[in-house]
């Protein structure tokens, strides 16, 4: 702890991580994650938005035609209502944003570690979880599917682009995901400064007489 | 000028252009080939872009109203209408049968004639394409959102609705019209038993106004006017200063009933009807004329359901002439007058004079000073006749031979089409003086302009539309498509840019541009607002439900399967309703329906929708059914077993897809 030497954050990093967790709250608001599919025969769009409770369709009944196409080659429907995770992703996140605003109000830069720690925690997780969610979804095919075709599986990518069979399969953050990362990047960045600005001041103890009066 | 000599003319003209395209290439406007000065490339729409206006073209006798993309001429649909057509199902299904319904059964062919797209302020709103049948006196209304047919109305006590379906400025009123003139009853009602040759004292023309409701555009018969037996041919509202008005082109004026080529053909002035629609209805509703007995259907869509009902209507409000005083007029035409059409300003009526080689045109000033000045040369039936040399504003000389119908183009230039001479021909709403002519191939009936009977054309193009076909195409035996030819109007000279084939014999036709309807379009039905009330929304719904001798199958349709695939129980004598709900909710993914013997339609069932069709099986045995739209990659085995029992047979009902029943 010796480099956290003064233990109150500025004022400045407790607007930047109120700010911070009031953008966590705009993952409920817009979609964390957009997957779309393009094929030559969907020139209207087919994909779907992956919000903190839900999977929606990007287009009205892509879910369902998404279900309908995959179901040749064995893959498993999309029900939203039972995916667990989208159960409990609200409450972990309504948890990040209280304890952001405690870390905003109390200014304890112990918060602030707790905060980004269990942020990057619950980001890592809940990336593993995603892509194992994915992998189980691309690889655990019906053995009765109509079309099987060896060595093929069709597990979507993480981030970016993949060519599954006729269908161009793009994964990215959407507007609440985005929000997400630049929360974490706040978080981040305030605490390498307060990490930073503590060993600073520690060296500055020494020999800053001459600035101050300068100032 | 005599018909040899036009004819002269005519090749004349035509071995002159031959010498001119062997020594020049591409100059001449007047080339009865395109394919040179750019005209390809005005046509040409590449690969996955759409054409800018659609064509709405009546079929003539295949009873339909076909789509065709302009300036490509690509034909892009056809919408049944009076007819059945076993392409979808259309007529034979329950839920569409009963548009066909009429007071004489069900009629399951129509002759349509005239589309008329419904109007906001005399322009196109692309709400709604109105269609008449000429056979059995009907009118349709067409849904731009669906391109569908959503209602067809009978009209009582009129046969031959010819001068019909036009439409107001506003669309508050859709016109039928009798051609021919048949006996009424008195009390009115359809069907008396005359000697034909009463005609003149038993037999009565009748004019309808069909009040359209504004929201749902619903169409209901507001009043007729019972008219002198002479035979109405065609007809227009007025737009802008003349909206109020109605005008219609009578011959026959002999009152003939037989022979008509001559015995209609002696006067020499026919009669031009007008009729102010507005004071008319005004006067109707203040409940002049009679209620009287009748019979006709009216037949209408649900929305909500998808299933057409038909009504039985009883009354109808008739007047006389001689109850509509101020509203109701004969103008003298020229002998035997075919079309009548209205210039965008409202303001001049032009009359083909068919027999003859000139176009009149009345002026609506000279129309409205010889009513306020009372220039009533004689009285028919009630009718008053205006002076004819008061009412005419010009007559267009030289407008070719057998001139017929009249487009605008908004830039002070009317266009005729010429039947006999075989050509189009521009001139001057100002002076009269032709100034352009083409020649088309061959026999030009109707001629279109994209927006041609609004307040603003369009312009652009100029659609012909041609009777006689001939060796245009590569020759399919005695009966070929119609050929349609396609101009540029912007220039000075007309310019032929496309021959186009069509089905049918399109009487005329009315062009929409594309965004006036391409994004309103459905894509498919909702399922979970289908209110069919023989809708199966989840597999787990489908069921087979005998009643006596009626079997009700609740199935449905997705990629690649139906439930149920396997059906026993069905006994010979059995009345097999099929409800076939398609669950899909993707556009353009519908799926088809046949069953082999099935003595009916095949059907196509759109996404999120149910169609339902009736099989009486005769003989014992297995029924394969199957889909008949390509609708997946396993559409092949998109599949299905019916077993047929005698009918004394102990069979229960069965049924089930993937089990063994």
């Amino acid at each position: 702890m010796s480099v956290f030497k003064e233990k109150t954050l500025s004022k400045r990093d407790r607007i930047l991580i109120a700010v911070a967790s009031m953008l966590l709250l705009t993952a409920f608001l817009f979609p964390l994650w957009q997957i779309r599919l393009q094929a030559p025969q969907y020139p209207e769009g087919l994909g779907m938005n992956i919000w903190v409770n839900t999977i929606r369709s990007l287009h009205p009944h892509n879910i369902k035609t998404i279900n309908d196409l995959n179901h040749y080659v064995g893959m498993k429907p999309i029900k939203p209502s039972s995916i667990p995770e989208l159960k409990f992703m609200p409450y972990l996140l309504i948890g990040l944003f209280l304890l952001g605003i405690i870390t905003s109000i109390s200014a304890k830069k112990t918060f602030l570690t707790a905060w980004v720690a269990s942020f990057a925690g619950l980001a890592v997780a809940g990336l593993i979880d995603f892509y194992k969610w994915e992998y189980n979804y691309g690889h655990n095919l019906n053995p009765n599917a109509a079309i099987k075709i060896p060595g093929m599986s069709y597990q979507p990518p993480l981030l970016g682009s993949k060519q599954l069979l006729n269908i161009n399969a793009t994964s990215i953050p959407y507007i609440g995901g985005i929000a997400v990362i630049i929360a974490f990047g706040i978080g981040m960045y305030v605490l390498v400064k307060e990490y930073r600005s503590g060993k600073e001041t520690q060296s500055q103890q020494k020999q800053t007489q001459p600035q101050v009066v300068a100032s | 000028m005599s018909f040899n000599k036009q004819l002269k003319n005519i090749l004349t003209g035509g071995i002159a252009l031959l010498l001119a395209m062997g020594t020049f290439s591409g100059c001449s406007s007047s080339n009865s080939k395109a394919g040179d000065d750019g005209a390809a490339e005005q046509v040409y729409v590449p690969p996955g872009k759409h054409d800018e206006f659609y064509s709405f073209m009546s079929g003539g006798w295949t009873g339909n109203v076909s789509v065709y993309g302009i300036p490509s001429g690509r034909h892009l649909y056809t919408i049944p209408v009076f007819s059945q057509d076993p392409t979808d199902g259309y007529g034979y299904t329950e839920e569409t049968k009963a548009l066909l319904n009429t007071s004489h059964g069900s009629v399951p062919w129509g002759d349509t004639h005239h589309v008329e797209p419904s109007k906001t302020d005399g322009l196109y709103d692309g709400r709604w394409i109105f269609v008449n049948d000429r056979n059995t006196p009907r009118l349709a209304r067409i849904n731009l959102k669906s391109f569908r047919t959503d209602e067809t109305i009978e009209i009582p006590n009129t046969a031959g609705n010819h001068a019909a379906s036009f439409t107001s400025s506003n669309s508050e009123y859709v016109s039928a019209m009798s051609e021919y003139s048949i006996p009424l009853d008195k009390p009115l009602g359809n069907g008396t038993d005359v000697p034909i040759d009463s005609y003149a004292k038993n037999f009565k023309g009748m004019c309808t106004m069909v009040k359209v409701d504004q929201k749902t555009g619903q169409m209901s018969v507001d009043f007729q006017i019972e008219l002198p037996p002479f035979d109405y041919d065609l007809g227009r509202f007025g737009l802008g200063v003349s909206k109020d008005w109605i005008f219609y082109t009578d011959y026959n004026s002999e009152k003939a009933h037989t022979m008509l080529e001559a015995n209609a053909s002696q006067n020499d002035k026919d009669f031009v009807l007008a009729i102010n629609w507005k004071k008319a209805a005004k006067i109707a509703h203040q409940g002049k004329g009679k209620v009287v007995s009748t019979e006709y259907y009216h037949n209408i869509v649900d929305p909500k359901t998808n299933w057409a009902k038909s009504e039985i209507k009883q009354k109808v409000r008739v007047l006389q002439p001689s109850e509509l005083k101020g509203a109701i007029y004969f103008m003298p035409g020229p002998k035997s007058p075919h079309g009548i059409n209205v210039s965008p300003s409202g303001e001049y009526i032009s009359i083909g004079g068919k027999l003859s080689s000139t176009v009149t045109v009345y002026s609506l000033d000279n129309m409205k000073k010889a009513i306020a000045n009372n220039d009533v040369s004689e009285t028919i039936d009630g009718i008053p006749v205006l002076d004819f040399k008061n009412v005419e504003d010009e007559q267009v000389k030289k407008a070719g031979l057998g001139p017929l119908h009249v487009e605008y183009d908004g830039k002070g230039y009317g266009y005729n089409s010429a039947f006999i001479s075989s050509e189009v021909v521009k001139w001057s709403l100002k002076t009269g003086k032709v100034v352009d002519r083409h020649p088309t191939y061959y026999s030009i009936g109707h001629l279109t302009v994209p927006g041609g009977d609004t307040r603003k054309p369009y312009g652009k193009y100029l659609i012909g539309l041609n009777k006689i076909t001939k060796d245009r195409y590569l020759p399919t035996g005695p009966e070929m498509f119609a050929g349609e030819q396609l101009f540029d109007i912007t220039g000075d000279r007309m310019k032929l840019l496309l021959d186009f084939p069509v089905e049918g014999e399109p009487h005329n036709a009315t062009e929409l541009p594309a965004s006036l309807i391409d994004t309103n379009q459905v894509k498919y039905y909702d399922l979970d607002k289908n209110q069919n009330p023989y809708v199966t929304r989840k597999e787990a719904d489908a069921k087979v439900v005998r009643k006596g001798h009626r079997v009700d199958v609740y199935m449905t349709a997705i990629r690649s399967h139906f439930v149920p695939d396997n059906i026993e129980g069905i006994k010979v004598g059995d009345e097999v309703h099929f409800h076939v709900t398609n669950l899909e909710q993707e556009w353009d993914i519908p799926h088809g329906f046949a069953l082999m013997g099935m003595q009916n339609s095949g059907i196509l069932i759109m996404p999120g929708e149910t169609r339902s069709i009736v099989w009486k099986p005769k003989k014992k045995g297995v029924y394969p059914f199957y889909c008949t739209d390509f609708c997946s990659a396993l559409h092949q085995e998109m599949q299905g077993y019916v077993r047929v029992s005698p009918s004394n047979s102990k069979v229960k009902i069965a049924y089930g897809t993937n089990k063994e029943l």
